[in-house]
């Protein structure tokens, strides 16, 4: 089963990154075989809705779990049509947030802020 | 002619100038621009009010046609659209109606439909042609709102009371006026703000001065910042309580006293010789 994480740096010993839809990388973590592949987020410079577009490309990653210290209203309800679960991370370590969900220790992420939309452009 | 009155940041006085300068120059208009928190109807109370719904377009899916081919997803610049589990999910808040989607679907399942998003109220107090935009709670730009406001100006003195501050808004507000009053406190944090929108009007290229409100004895940092840049003061309003009674019962100041209507009389004056001035400076004008 894979799991997605926003991350800094294309690194497993980068950290997990403060925001879900600007994070630069998402990991994609594989539970079965433990492989790693991080994926570019399109969304990272977005003018607006990045969110959106980041959960667009978590979706199409085929995550079954996601992994972030907070999520936007509009990105979660798309993570949730995908039927992904939620999990908030507990410190900026990659590593540390895999082994604590592999091991229960992690509370599924249900408060989710307002979004920014609106801010720039027209 | 087109008179817009800004400020860098709100309580500077827009409303007090913008609704006196309309309410003494007789037969002219005030379009209240400040569609998130419109005030200046307050104190003119204006009669036969003909409300106006003003809403956008935004894209509604028949999920049925929808095969799921992105193409309006990939399309959209402000991310609104996202297509999850077999179902195009459309984010109305984010989107800017630009229509886009819509022309581009090539199974052509998706379709307009018009979202309400506030309301133009217009009236008159005595002679004057009251315009206010009122924003829905929640909505995300009041833009469309200020362009249907400034797409049918009465001819004559109209005079634009912008919201606060210097972004897209304002721009709007201020994009087709011939001059800008710009209204400033007497404060360091008064003259930083001052500044954010001298730097609009003059970006815009408008021909601008400046009202020095709230007024007390000491230095006063907009009043420096303007003889640094060698901006014109149109007029200075004491920072007074008898003012402040008046604003608070939502008075029409020169309409309650004489003095006032002397004070505000010398700033429409003064308005109009700069006007005029750059009239002859700049004949396309």
């Amino acid at each position: 089963m894979l799991i997605a994480v926003p991350v800094d740096d294309k690194s497993m010993k980068s950290k997990v990154c403060v925001s879900f839809g600007r994070a630069p990388y998402f990991l994609i973590y594989d539970t079965d075989s433990g492989s790693t592949d991080f994926i570019t987020n399109p969304a990272a410079m977005s003018q607006g809705g990045a969110g959106i577009k980041a959960a667009q490309t978590v979706v199409d990653s085929q995550a079954k779990v996601l992994l972030t210290p907070r999520c936007g209203e509009n990105a979660a309800q798309v993570v949730a049509a995908a039927g992904i679960k939620m999990f908030k991370t507990v410190n900026d370590s990659i590593q540390d947030n895999i082994d604590a969900y592999k091991g229960s220790g992690l509370s599924p992420l249900e408060d989710f802020h307002p979004g920014f939309h609106g801010q720039g452009g027209q | 002619m087109k008179i817009a009155v800004l400020s860098g940041k709100g309580g500077t006085g827009k409303t007090l100038v913008s609704v006196n300068l309309a309410a003494l120059a007789g037969d002219a208009a005030y379009i209240d621009c400040d569609v998130e928190e419109p005030n200046g109807h307050l104190f003119f109370k204006p009669a036969d009010v003909v409300t106006e719904e003003i809403t956008v377009k935004i894209p509604a899916v028949d999920q049925g046609l929808c095969n799921g081919c992105r193409e309006c997803v990939e399309f959209c610049k402000f991310n609104a659209l996202a297509y999850v589990d077999q179902r195009l999910m459309i984010f109305e808040e984010v989107c800017h109606s630009c229509g886009g989607c819509i022309l581009l679907c090539p199974l052509r399942a998706l379709t307009e439909r018009d979202q309400p998003i506030g309301v133009i109220e217009r009236g008159f107090s005595e002679d004057v042609r009251v315009m206010t935009g009122m924003l829905n709670t929640g909505e995300a730009s009041g833009i469309p709102i200020i362009k249907k406001l400034l797409a049918d100006v009465p001819a004559g003195l109209t005079f634009i009371d912008c919201p606060p501050g210097s972004a897209c808004t304002v721009m709007e507000s201020v994009r087709d006026s011939d001059y800008c009053i710009l209204v400033a406190e007497p404060t360091i944090f008064g003259a930083h703000n001052l500044a954010l929108v001298h730097e609009l009007a003059q970006l815009f290229g408008k021909p601008h001065g400046v009202v020095l409100n709230k007024c007390l004895e000491g230095p006063n940092p907009s009043e420096q910042y303007c003889q640094a840049k060698g901006i014109k003061i149109l007029a200075r309003i004491d920072y007074e309580q008898e003012l402040g009674v008046l604003n608070s019962e939502g008075l029409v100041a020169i309409r309650e006293s004489d003095r006032y209507r002397a004070l505000f009389a010398s700033l429409l004056e003064a308005v109009r010789e700069e006007v005029q001035h750059e009239t002859a400076l700049d004949p396309q004008r």
